[in-house]
């Protein structure tokens, strides 16, 4: 296979024999007359030199600014290692390709990933990825909400919006109800839990570091939610893992979240990718797949999808979730970001954020006509409020 | 042929019941593990659940099917067999001593409604 394989005339003459055209004219006579040659309103042709200038003029109007923006979005160093063994063509591939004789890379690294993420969030089995995590929240919605044959679900309103306003749009048209945790000072309430938790509760959806960059304590949650065996799901920034609590520590059943953090770049807005992580118990119920190690007829190591519920292929009506894809060159991003990190770069990059957040953060809320919203602890994120215009900041 | 117990109340969608003292004991048949097949996992319902007749409350997956188990009889489940989670094959091994679940029965004159073994065993002939 070859990146750049221009046809020769012979070829094409070749190829329109083939398929019984005589020429180029002929292969495009099905379109409806008046359709080609139309008189487009584009500039003239230009040649290669041209176009690059062009575009570099343009591009040169574009100012590299560090972004700040949050709430999602992080914008951490990616090693240079990392796009060079991607965009090799064994990887960089339009269909991800799962056949163990002939995708034993694939399957590898897919099968780091999942160690990886089980690692980190100290669940016992990761699928092979996700979209997105607010897609992977989504997901676990779907999983608890049937594994417990209950259609209510109790989110925390310190959840990122973005992702209640896609757990909205799943749950709308599964006929689930959403009902909401308040927060109090920045954190959830556990009171409020207590009071609206009941048996006709599938589980709770919580986030960590919160949506305002806040580190809730979820100590408790496991106990409430024993009483009514409610499950419990935990949107966690995977990259903080190192250094906070993970979520089976809080006993959770599910654990997801974007790895975006994991040295995705942000490049426009995405490609993003989600991880899912769950229990033993629950991975009949999971979406997607997973791969695992096992060995060939000739005794040596080999990877193989292991398990995919089959609801997803034979008996859909009875699927949790019709997702059967991954974002595999993301998850193999992920996997090369976390292995040349290793737990002590992570853990130096991690704090290296945690201490610039707070740095920011005290420089500004010193400032006259700043203060902080809350009072409580903060990793990547943080609220301040001002009394001047948000619009002239930005411009400035 | 497949093993039919005598003395059990058995269901046309191949369940087996076993009346003990107000409480069913619930499995599949013989027959029914025969045609499944290799059983690599049961999707076990949890205790307290409510079951009713004619409603499924499991599902069984093998090398060569899925397929839901159809509850014989209504009432709550008391007890699931844990074992068959991590060792689900022992329905093969021995499909009427590995009971799935055992219900508190809700009205046991529904057990008049299934099929006694000589009844069964003409269907599946």
């Amino acid at each position: 296979m070859f990146k750049y394989l221009p046809h020769t005339e012979q070829d094409i003459k070749d190829m329109l024999k083939v398929i019984g055209v005589s020429n180029i004219d002929e292969l495009f006579s099905e379109i409806p007359e008046g359709l080609l040659g139309l008189d487009l309103d584009v500039p003239n042709s230009h040649s290669e030199l041209e176009i690059y200038r062009k575009f570099n003029e343009l591009a040169s109007k574009n100012k590299e600014l560090v972004p700040f923006v949050g709430a999602g979005a992080y914008d951490h160093y990616t090693p240079s290692v990392i796009r060079h063994l991607i965009e090799r063509q064994e990887f960089l591939t339009a269909y991800t390709p799962y056949q163990p004789e002939i995708s034993q890379g694939t399957l590898q690294y897919i099968f780091e990933y999942q160690s990886l993420i089980c690692e980190l969030t100290g669940m016992d089995v990761s699928n092979a990825s996700m979209y997105d995590g607010a897609t992977a929240t989504a997901e676990a919605m779907f999983m608890i909400t049937s594994a417990k044959k209950k259609s209510t679900v109790l989110v925390s309103k310190t959840v990122n919006p973005n992702i209640i306003n896609v757990l909205e749009t799943y749950a709308k048209y599964r006929d689930l109800t959403i009902e909401y945790i308040e927060e109090l000072n920045g954190v959830t309430s556990i009171e409020d839990l207590k009071a609206k938790n009941n048996k006709e509760i599938a589980g709770v959806i919580v986030q960590n570091p919160n949506f305002y960059g806040i580190m809730e304590d979820f100590a408790g949650y496991r106990e409430i939610l024993d009483e009514t065996k409610g499950l419990f799901v935990m949107n966690h920034d995977p990259s903080t893992l190192s250094v906070l609590k993970s979520p089976r520590e809080y006993g959770v059943d599910i654990a997801v979240g974007d790895a975006q953090t994991l040295g995705v770049p942000l490049w426009y807005g995405g490609p993003y990718i989600g991880y899912l992580a769950t229990t033993k118990k629950l991975m009949r119920k999971m979406p997607g797949r997973i791969c695992g190690v096992t060995t060939d007829s000739e005794g040596k190591r080999a990877f193989v999808l292991t398990l995919q519920a089959r609801e997803q292929h034979i008996r859909r009506e009875k699927a949790n979730s019709n997702i059967c894809s991954n974002q595999s060159l993301l998850a193999l991003f992920v996997t090369i970001y976390l292995a040349i990190m290793g737990k002590k770069g992570l853990n130096e990059a991690q704090m290296n954020s945690f201490n610039a957040t707070h740095y920011l953060f005290d420089k500004v809320t010193n400032l006259p006509k700043f203060k902080a919203v809350y009072n409580h602890d903060f990793f990547k994120d943080c609220l301040i409020e001002t009394t001047l215009d948000p619009e002239l900041i930005n411009e400035k | 042929m497949s093993k039919i117990v005598k003395g059990l109340y058995y269901s046309n969608t191949h369940e087996w019941v076993r009346k003990e003292s107000g409480f069913a004991y619930v499995g599949i048949t013989d027959y029914a593990q025969e045609s499944l097949g290799e059983i690599v996992f049961v999707e076990l319902p949890e205790e307290e659940d409510n079951v009713t007749c004619g409603e499924e409350f499991s599902a069984v997956e093998s090398v060569k099917a899925a397929s839901d188990l159809i509850s014989p009889v209504s009432g709550v489940i008391v007890l699931v067999n844990d074992d068959l989670e991590d060792s689900p094959e022992l329905i093969n091994e021995d499909p009427y001593e590995n009971w799935i679940i055992k219900v508190d029965l809700e009205d046991e004159s529904e057990l008049s409604k299934l099929l006694s073994a000589e009844e069964y065993e003409d269907i599946i002939k």
